[in-house]
């Protein structure tokens, strides 16, 4: 299983503890994890479902670069980190 | 008259209320947030605030009256454009309520898009009607990005009636909730375009735009380059020349019984946004904009920087009481119409909105 987890700065507005998935893209990854909490959505995903400007997902440590879609392949025992972007302000 | 005024900030709302004779800030809420807009509804006293969250979006949330426990509810969102390329909502830039009918409230986002809830804010749906408008191409980012809806009237006694400003994109009117829409705004001129193009309607950049509560054919704009009038809701427009020391600012309010009356805190125009000379001064008009008052008294008079937003001046129910803050972190009041001020801050975070509560049932004007 894959693990996903979540900056404590979004902590601060979502509960969102870090998960176990059973994923092949990070966007499948996120699907899973907003089918038991919607709200958490939003914080991460612009109107169009895009990454927002600035969060940073890394996956086993680079930086994701479908922004997209988010169609980054993820192996079984990756590990899913999501960041704020310094741009943010 | 009022005794609680909303002050939203780039971190965080304040609240200040009145209380023996003073006003006092409580403790802030949503500490270290940016804070768009702020609403204390006067039909249930529902409050509203609009956050602007640096890295994960546009939030907004809501407490019952009275309460100080804020619930996060939907924010609008754009419907998703099949291709993924559509658009994202940037700021709820201006949120008011939709008068008679209960549960109803309008929204203006940048992007500009008008969006409306019939359920307190439970869930937005976008106005397809102005948002597919044609017109909508010309319109402009004015100061940010993108274009915004920052004024909404509706008319008191006609919910249906709505008037709307866009920054820029000029002035619209739709007499039938929404569903259709006329852009208005004749006599409306931008100096910022070619000659030619100075009087078109669709890309004027109206900074603020306010109707009289009892007069609510009478609208005050004030414009990028200029102060307008409109005495037949928002169709046709006379320029205001010849204010001193200048027709460049942001905000306005008008007199809530008095359609004559406006007030607008003037500014070096682009370039610089400041105060004239660094001379903060209110600009008053009780003529229906034949002449204007200077108003300073309790204002710095030298060496003040101050710009004042569009949303950050505001007039209470009763008229007499006017409070306006800038992003300087500075926060004025007034009780007589602005003939004297008294700084209640001057160490706020830059203020984006300032928000008198609506008076109590007991506090209502006569």
């Amino acid at each position: 299983m894959a693990i996903i987890s979540f900056t404590d700065n979004l902590k601060r507005h979502v509960d969102c503890p870090p998960r176990d998935v059973a994923a092949s893209t990070v966007m499948e990854a996120l699907r899973q994890v907003f089918a038991e909490n919607p709200r958490l959505g939003g914080y991460i995903l612009d109107d169009q479902d895009r990454l927002r400007k600035h969060v940073a997902i890394f996956v086993d440590g680079a930086l994701i670069r479908d922004r997209a879609r988010l169609s980054d392949p993820l192996a079984p025992a990756s590990r899913v980190d999501v960041m704020q972007a310094l741009s943010g302000g | 008259m009022t005794t609680k005024l909303r002050v939203g900030t780039r971190k965080g709302l304040f609240i200040f209320e009145k209380s023996h004779g003073e006003w006092r800030c409580g403790e802030p809420c949503f500490l270290g947030e940016p804070v768009s807009m702020a609403m204390a509804d006067p039909r249930n006293g529902d409050q509203y605030t609009a956050l602007n969250l640096g890295h994960f979006g546009v939030k907004l949330h809501r407490a019952e009256a009275g309460s100080a426990r804020w619930t996060e509810i939907a924010a609008p969102t754009f419907p998703k454009a099949s291709d993924g390329d559509g658009p994202a909502l940037e700021q709820i830039w201006e949120l008011v309520p939709g008068g008679d009918r209960a549960g109803t409230l309008w929204a203006g986002t940048i992007p500009g898009g008008l969006f409306q809830s019939t359920d307190r804010g439970e869930s937005w749906s976008l106005v397809e009607s102005l948002w597919n408008r044609p017109e909508r191409e010309k319109w402009m980012g004015g100061g940010y990005d993108k274009p915004g809806i920052h004024s909404i009237c509706v008319h008191p006694h006609d919910s249906r009636l709505l008037r709307l400003a866009v920054s820029t994109g000029g002035v619209w009117e739709s007499a039938d909730g929404g569903a259709n829409w006329n852009l208005t705004g004749q006599g409306l001129r931008a100096e910022f375009l070619p000659p030619d193009m100075a009087h078109d309607p669709a890309m004027q950049d109206v900074h603020r735009m306010v109707s009289c509560a009892a007069s609510p054919d009478r609208l005050w704009i004030q414009h990028h380059n200029g102060i307008f009038r409109s005495d037949d809701g928002g169709h046709r427009w006379t320029e205001i020349t010849g204010v001193k020391p200048s027709v460049f600012g942001f905000a306005v309010v008008v007199h809530p019984r008095d359609p004559a009356t406006a007030w607008f805190v003037p500014g070096i125009k682009d370039e610089y946004r400041v105060p004239v000379d660094g001379r903060l001064v209110v600009n008053r008009t009780r003529d229906g904009g034949k002449t204007f008052e200077q108003l300073t008294a309790g204002l710095p008079q030298s060496k003040a920087w101050d710009l004042v937003y569009r949303h950050g001046l505001d007039i209470d129910a009763s008229g007499e009481v006017l409070a306006f803050g800038s992003t300087t972190g500075n926060l004025w009041l007034s009780e007589d119409q602005g003939d004297h001020w008294q700084c209640l801050s001057n160490h706020l975070p830059p203020i984006n909105v300032v928000r008198f509560d609506p008076a109590g049932p007991e506090e209502a004007p006569g």
